[in-house]
């Protein structure tokens, strides 16, 4: 380069900066389109899962009422009412959460507060591999050992129940709400303790009254993860659920939830009926959008 | 009085973890107790016979084909799309409606996904049942699992690293590839293990688009099962408990690896000085 007269130095110089320029305008609007992709999916997945499942209600002139509160689902007769499976979809979920918020949140304060760092240090793993096993296997599980228990303690003739969807979520939504609200209390500052313990506060009066509702955002935002699990859950709740299309009315009931009416029907619908199996998913994805905005609405105010 | 109930509370936070650990020893426990005898090498290469006593390798040829093709598409994508989060945007609305975005995909159930794959991907773009059109949509499922991950390995990349780069001449581009991602390294490796660990353990989505042909895949555009949906399908259709115990087993021991070696990376992470 030494030996180039000056105006030609000055010309390869602008040169390769132009190129420089070009590749850093090109390459941020590559970044930026990766980045675009994930909004156009989403708007992809509703717009695709809106419109199928809008069709019979617009296009073909069945009432969205009588599909919401029919209790009647014969696709062979064209009746889709899922008043039934939205019941046991919300009895599952609350049944869940009724067992698996307390175990999940005592076993969050006991890792990030009680437990001596040896016993930490086997449970947090074990945890980890909780949140890990394919959930189908919780399915195997549930049926394999749940259902027969449940069959011969409680004298039924079906082992397949409401009840035995519930242990399942429960155990389900564990590790989901362990890790998170255990981050949530990990993360109260020491001092609140510090200063609870120095009035005289005792160290379980500490963490109920103070550390606890120090960390409250974090622990709904666990609850409402864990609840999003739950009613999402497919293949595990199809083993052991029954499938019956009624609507429950004791814990010992056979029922069929929201998601496994689509996963079971999905493979042989067509016309109407695949059209109804995409409402039920939208009623489901009505229910996830709920939850997800009460929990930015929780991140939120927990950011303030 | 408040002796007793802080001692009452006590033993419920106690009883809370030890019963947490219980039902997974139980839960592995089983799994290992009930389907170990199947396990052999013949179990685990052999090819499915529909007779039973086959094995399971078009399933694992299955998985691991949907792992590396979704994994083709959602890392790349994915690291891209972090990097645009991080290192260009100027924080505004267009980043809160991709970040917003990015959770909402997180929080879709998978049975939602598995409708979207069969209607789009399968019937819109003509793929069929087959693996492809399970990848694709695995790779819609792992992305803001990516994303996330990414972001979050390139927040731990120190100022002035940047700034000393920057400051020796290097261009945004040059700072990034030689500099920002290279110490961000560990931290996306550990994302991309955790989505390899979602791929294994998804079945539904998987379910409605792959199909369930129990044989060899010849191609990508081949229909076939995952180890999941083999699990499952031969628990509900042939009631074989035993059987998909013993798949559980392998599923169980890849979500184990994967996890140490998660572990593993993010301890060299942490040792990393910076």
């Amino acid at each position: 380069m030494a030996s180039l007269p000056i105006e030609n130095q000055t010309t390869n110089n602008r040169k390769s900066n132009k190129k420089k320029y070009f590749l850093e305008n090109v390459s941020s609007k590559v970044f930026l389109f990766c980045a675009l992709l994930s909004v156009f999916s989403l708007l992809l997945i509703i717009g695709f899962v809106f419109y199928k499942g809008s069709h019979p209600f617009i296009a073909e002139g069945y009432s969205f009422i009588d599909f919401i509160f029919g209790t009647d689902w014969v696709p062979s007769e064209d009746q889709f009412g899922i008043f039934p499976m939205i019941v046991a979809s919300v009895y599952a979920t609350i049944g869940a959460l009724i067992i698996g918020v307390p175990v999940g949140l005592f076993t969050a304060i006991f890792l990030s507060e009680l437990a001596p760092k040896s016993m930490a240090k086997i449970i947090s793993p074990a945890v980890q591999l909780l949140a890990g096993i394919p959930s189908v296997l919780y399915g195997v599980f549930g049926l394999a050992i749940i259902v027969p228990f449940l069959q011969n303690n409680l004298g039924l003739a079906k082992g397949q129940s409401l009840l035995a969807v519930i242990l399942v979520l429960a155990i389900m939504m564990l590790p989901t709400i362990v890790t998170v609200a255990e981050t949530a209390i990990r993360a109260v500052p020491k001092t609140y303790r510090e200063g609870s313990l120095a009035l005289g506060a005792s160290e379980i009066g500490t963490i109920f009254k103070v550390v606890v509702p120090a960390a409250k955002s974090g622990i709904m935002a666990a609850i409402v993860l864990g609840l999003g699990r739950a009613i999402g859950e497919t293949m595990a709740v199809i083993l052991v659920a029954g499938n019956s299309l009624i609507i429950p009315t004791s814990l010992t009931d056979s029922m069929r939830p929201l998601t496994t009416n689509i996963a079971l029907e999905m493979g042989y619908a067509f016309g109407t009926h695949q059209e109804m199996l995409f409402a039920t998913g939208i009623v489901l994805f009505s229910f996830i959008l709920l939850l997800n905005f009460v929990l930015a609405k929780i991140s939120s105010r927990g950011g303030n | 009085m408040r002796r007793f109930k802080d001692n009452l509370l006590r033993g419920l936070l106690w009883f809370s973890a030890l019963l947490t650990v219980a039902i997974l020893v139980v839960i592995v426990g089983y799994i290992f107790f009930k389907g170990f005898r199947l396990i052999s090498l013949d179990f685990i290469f052999g090819d499915y016979s529909p007779t039973g006593g086959g094995g399971i390798w078009p399933m694992i040829i299955t998985t691991i084909y949907t792992i590396v093709i979704s994994l083709l598409i959602a890392t790349p994508i994915g690291i891209l799309a972090a990097v645009y989060l991080q290192e260009y945007a100027k924080q505004g609305r267009l980043v809160k409606m991709i970040r917003f975005a990015t959770e909402s995909l997180t929080g879709i159930p998978s049975i939602i996904y598995g409708l979207f794959g069969a209607v789009f991907f399968v019937a819109t773009l003509k793929l069929g049942m087959s693996i492809i059109a399970a990848s694709l949509t695995l790779t819609i499922i792992v992305l803001p699992v990516i994303i996330r991950t990414t972001e979050e390995a390139l927040k731990t990349v120190p100022h002035q690293y940047r700034e000393g780069s920057l400051a020796l001449g290097a261009t945004k581009l040059q700072t990034l590839y030689k500099v920002i991602l290279p110490s961000a390294m560990p931290g996306i490796l550990s994302g991309i293990i955790l989505s390899i660990g979602r791929i294994v353990g998804e079945s539904a989505a998987i379910f409605l688009t792959a199909g369930t042909v129990a044989a060899m895949p010849e191609s990508i555009f081949s229909s076939a099962r995952t180890l999941t949906v083999h699990s499952y399908l031969v628990t509900q259709e042939a009631g074989d408990i035993e059987l998909a115990a013993a798949i559980g087993i392998v599923l169980i021991v890849i979500i184990l690896v994967l996890n140490l070696l998660a572990t593993f990376i993010s301890k060299k992470l942490n040792k990393a000085d910076y």
